[in-house]
């Protein structure tokens, strides 16, 4: 029996492994998925929010805050690509000013620091590409973009280094209380076998899915609905049309879209925000896409929207009660949810695990583990390295000088890394997002072949095994003529 | 630091034609540079026949055509490095390369010709709605996983795009046991060859569909279906117009860009119509000793005019290396107009230029029974009848250097397409 089972491995799921792995308890994380970070975590606005739109005193306020600030240490400890570039709340000449004021009365609540509105003068030197009818903004120095799927993976591993185990592509089909806690049935998604896992705790990082996980065992029921947001990403030219993530101020028009740079030199734009039916429900559409460059340009000019790489949707754990839902069911003990983690959700994950792993601790009496492993590397970045440090690095393992992802510029020695680090990828989808081997202008075009022979190499796959994302999405179906 | 008199990156058709070109005239000190596990680029998965015809008049595959150029490279003895990447290109005409044995190394280059070629648009650039499933391929992807790998992507298949490389893809699929349901083209005429539609698609009773698009892909795992719907004269869908295909593959021929991102970190300028090296009758970019042939400098639709182009590149390259930069000449600019999308080269030197210089360009729409003009100034200098004129096949001029010289004054040439 596990002390404490997890179920989702999303930046939740795997932020409170993490933060409990710090103490002597047995914990497994349960995921339906083939990887970690295959929800709501991996499409995002990838933002760390400074933390000044939530309404003071809630949880989304608090725990933004808090994330906001532990990001600092933590993409060191854990090398989590991550970078304050700071963000502007723009208001255009047909919008009430006021609003921002507002925004910075409820982010001067939450504790948000150095917050300051900045008229359309100084504003245009900080930003040169603002639309022309943008007259002020609200500038949020401590904003932040973070590489979600590091930030994620970063928990994950690290949290899997000390000691938590990680069940794959099982999916949690029934949840009883017994005795001493839960019974906790799954279905294994590759081999469709059931097996039975038990915990004392159990903890709902579903996301989406965290209303029917509870209402299986609390009566007190919770309604989530999907609430899709369409993005587009750009070119790395057009990386730069922007330095800071820009929001809008909301309006009659809707919430507004952001224009945002991205850790790694991208633009993006987003997201929609329609409330689907279907959990699964991540295609876009034409009206969302359109819909995107029309929106945008009410903050900023000139996005080139003919750089578009790609685009994609994520859904939103929307909760009907507007705020995160985090604690023990009240009818149901030893089950602590974790749900309704929409926007702020990503910066506020690192205080999440903060939060949820100090209940625990207290539900379980949990001792600090003394050979806790607080820090993890990422995947090397040669680009960063300098030509000598890169031939050095050659010279020991020669499958750095193999270039693989010749948009990325990403090694073979980088796919390898990938795939034999913990919680290593299986599939094209998980080198593409631990490397961003595929990631780039030609969309895997000519590495998707070069990488399945890799993975066929490095694991005991079959090239018929290795998908795009796991269970039923093979790349290739039989030989020539043999189909 | 290694140093070589000329580099060049890519050893695919335009990279070999130029190499070959270049140590004929006179450069023993030449480096090809090649991404690849092998000379030859994108021909060596091209295993269908029609290559040649004007450069060796016999019908080769493409492998085969590769491979006589390669034998010329290793007749001459010239320098190549396989699976070696360029990271940089530097204005100073400094090149970081890097590979497995060698690592990280830089070489400078008296002279440089860039012959990278080009890459497929992906569905991501397409912005075509929908899931995001398996079974999602550019043309030349699947070409490499049937023709190279020996593997199918799939056994129902929607084709995007009338691309040459779409339409042999769809007979290849065929052939290999897959069924083809459609090939939808956005556009109201193909952005292929005509003897490809016949011979790939009409051989094999595959409809084709102009002026229709894909509005929708599902299947959450794997592709399970696509629907494609009629555009109209604006290429928005219509509405009601939607037919859906079962199917677990779509393929991807929506049309080729050239690979210019280390042009660009060499400050090399770039044309927005071709998304390629703005270059004169010499195929020198602004960037000096720095040229450029092939895909990576305009789409071609014939290989033989690459390796024509290259040849060009080759000599001039040369003529570089031995004699250092030209001497100021005076320019004269192409202007396209009427029908014609740009030409190549931009501008010409009509004291320096070749005897006869051939100026390709492609038209932006389909002209039947029209004719090309060219003008000197306002002066018609020339008009020739095409009965068929379209984008996907590439048409061009001829300039004499003794017929310009007549023109000493002369300030502009236009070609455009206008009624016979």
């Amino acid at each position: 029996m596990y002390d404490v089972a997890i179920i989702g491995a999303g930046v939740i799921g795997s932020a409170i492994a993490r933060e409990l792995s710090k103490f002597n308890a047995n914990i497994c994380v349960i995921e339906k998925e083939e990887d970690v970070c295959n929800g709501t975590s991996k499409a995002n606005s990838a933002i760390i929010h400074a933390g000044f739109d939530a309404t003071p005193g809630s949880l989304k306020a608090k725990l933004n805050v808090r994330g906001n600030e532990m990001m600092d240490s933590l993409s060191k400890e854990l090398d989590i690509p991550f970078t304050r570039n700071g963000s502007l709340v723009v208001c255009t000449k047909d919008q009430d000013r006021n609003g921002l004021v507002e925004l910075l009365e409820k982010g001067a609540a939450n504790g948000v620091p150095g917050l300051q509105i900045i008229e359309r003068e100084e504003l245009i030197k900080m930003e040169p590409n603002l639309s022309d009818d943008v007259t002020c903004a609200l500038f949020a120095p401590t904003g932040g973009i973070v590489c979600p799927f590091h930030m994620t993976m970063a928990f994950a591993e690290n949290a899997c280094t000390n000691g938590v185990s990680f069940y794959l592509n099982t999916k949690v089909t029934d949840l009883q209380k017994c005795a001493d806690g839960y019974v906790i049935k799954t279905l294994h998604t590759d081999t469709n076998t059931e097996e039975i896992y038990e915990a004392k705790v159990v903890i709902n990082a579903a996301g989406v899915y965290a209303d029917v996980l509870n209402n299986m065992v609390s009566s007190r029921k919770l309604h989530i609905t999907a609430r899709k947001g369409e993005y587009c990403l750009l070119d790395k030219d057009a990386g730069t049309h922007v330095t800071k993530t820009i929001f809008q101020l909301p309006s009659k028009m809707g919430k507004g879209v952001l224009v945002s740079p991205t850790v790694h030199g991208n633009l993006l734009v987003g997201p929609t925000a329609i409330d689907v039916e279907d959990k699964e429900s991540l295609n876009t559409t034409q009206d969302g896409l359109a819909s995107l460059a029309l929106t945008s340009s009410l903050s900023v000019k000139n996005v080139p929207m003919r750089q578009v790489i790609t685009s994609f949707a994520g859904l939103r754990a929307h909760e009907d009660g507007n705020d995160f839902v985090i604690g023990e069911a009240p009818d149901a003990k030893g089950f602590v949810n974790v749900a309704g983690i929409e926007s702020p959700g990503l910066s506020s994950a690192p205080a999440i695990g903060e939060m949820v792993a100090g209940l625990v601790k207290d539900m379980l009496a949990l001792t600090e583990k003394a050979e806790f492993v607080g820090t993890r590397k990422g995947i090397l970045n040669p680009a960063a390295l300098s030509i000598e440090e890169r031939n050095a690095l050659i010279a020991d393992c020669p499958a750095y000088g193999n270039i693989i992802c010749r948009c990325e510029m990403i090694s073979e020695g980088e796919i390898l890394d990938a795939i034999h680090r913990p919680l290593g990828a299986r599939s094209l989808d998980g080198v593409k997002r631990r490397t961003r081997a595929g990631m780039g202008r030609c969309q895997a075009g000519f590495c998707s072949p070069r990488t399945m022979e890799i993975l066929e190499r490095e694991l005991p796959l079959t090239m018929y095994d290795i998908g795009k994302n796991g269970t039923g999405s093979a790349i290739v179906i039989g030989k020539n003529k043999e189909i | 630091m290694m140093q070589y008199d000329l580099v060049i990156v890519g050893g695919g058709p335009a990279g070999l034609a130029a190499a070959v070109a270049a140590k004929d005239h006179g450069v023993d000190s030449i480096l090809i540079i090649e991404r690849d596990k092998e000379l030859g680029g994108i021909l060596n998965q091209c295993i269908h026949n029609g290559f040649g015809l004007h450069t060796f008049k016999e019908e080769l595959t493409g492998p085969e055509y590769a491979s006589r150029f390669i034998d010329q490279v290793l007749e001459r003895g010239i320098e190549y490095k396989l699976n070696t990447m360029v990271m940089d290109i530097s204005a100073d005409k400094t090149v970081v390369a890097m590979n497995r044995e060698d690592g990280m190394i830089e070489i400078k280059a008296k002279a440089i010709i860039l012959a990278m070629g080009c890459r497929e648009r992906s569905r991501g650039a397409l912005n075509i709605p929908g899931y995001r499933p398996a079974g999602i391929y550019s043309a030349g992807t699947a070409q490499r996983l049937v023709n190279m790998e020996g593997y199918m992507p799939g056994k129902e298949v929607v084709i995007l795009g009338s691309g040459d490389i779409g339409l042999i893809m769809a007979r290849r699929m065929t052939l290999e046991g897959a069924k083809v349901k459609v090939v939808a083209e956005l556009m109201p005429y193909s952005g292929g060859l005509k003897r490809n539609i016949v011979q790939c698609l009409d051989d094999f009773d595959i409809p084709l569909k102009l002026s229709h698009t894909v509005v929708d892909i599902e299947g959450k795992n794997r592709v399970e279906a696509v629907t494609i719907a009629e555009v109209g004269p604006d290429r928005k869908p219509i509405p009601g117009t939607e037919i859906r295909y079962t199917c677990d593959t779509l393929l991807l021929s929506c049309g080729l860009i050239p690979e210019n991102e280390l042009s660009k970190s060499a400050g090399v300028a770039l044309n927005p119509i071709t998304s390629g090296p703005i270059v004169g009758d010499n195929l020198e970019t602004n960037i000096d000793g720095i040229f450029a042939c092939g895909n990576v400098l305009h789409v071609h639709d014939l290989v033989d005019y690459v390796s024509q182009e290259a040849t060009t590149a080759g000599k001039n390259a040369a003529l570089y290396v031995q004699n250092g930069a030209a001497a100021d000449a005076k320019t004269v600019e192409i202007v396209p107009e009427g029908g014609v999308r740009y030409t190549v080269p931009k501008f010409i030197r009509p004291t320096e230029m070749e005897d006869n210089l051939t100026v390709r360009f492609r038209v932006g729409d389909v002209y039947k029974n029209m004719a090309i003009a060219t003008y000197y100034d306002d002066e018609l200098i020339n008009k020739r009848k095409r009965p068929v004129m379209a984008p996907g096949e590439m048409e061009q001029v001829i300039l004499s250097k003794k017929k310009l010289a007549e023109y000493p004054d002369l300030t502009k040439i236009t070609i455009r397409i206008e009624e016979v």
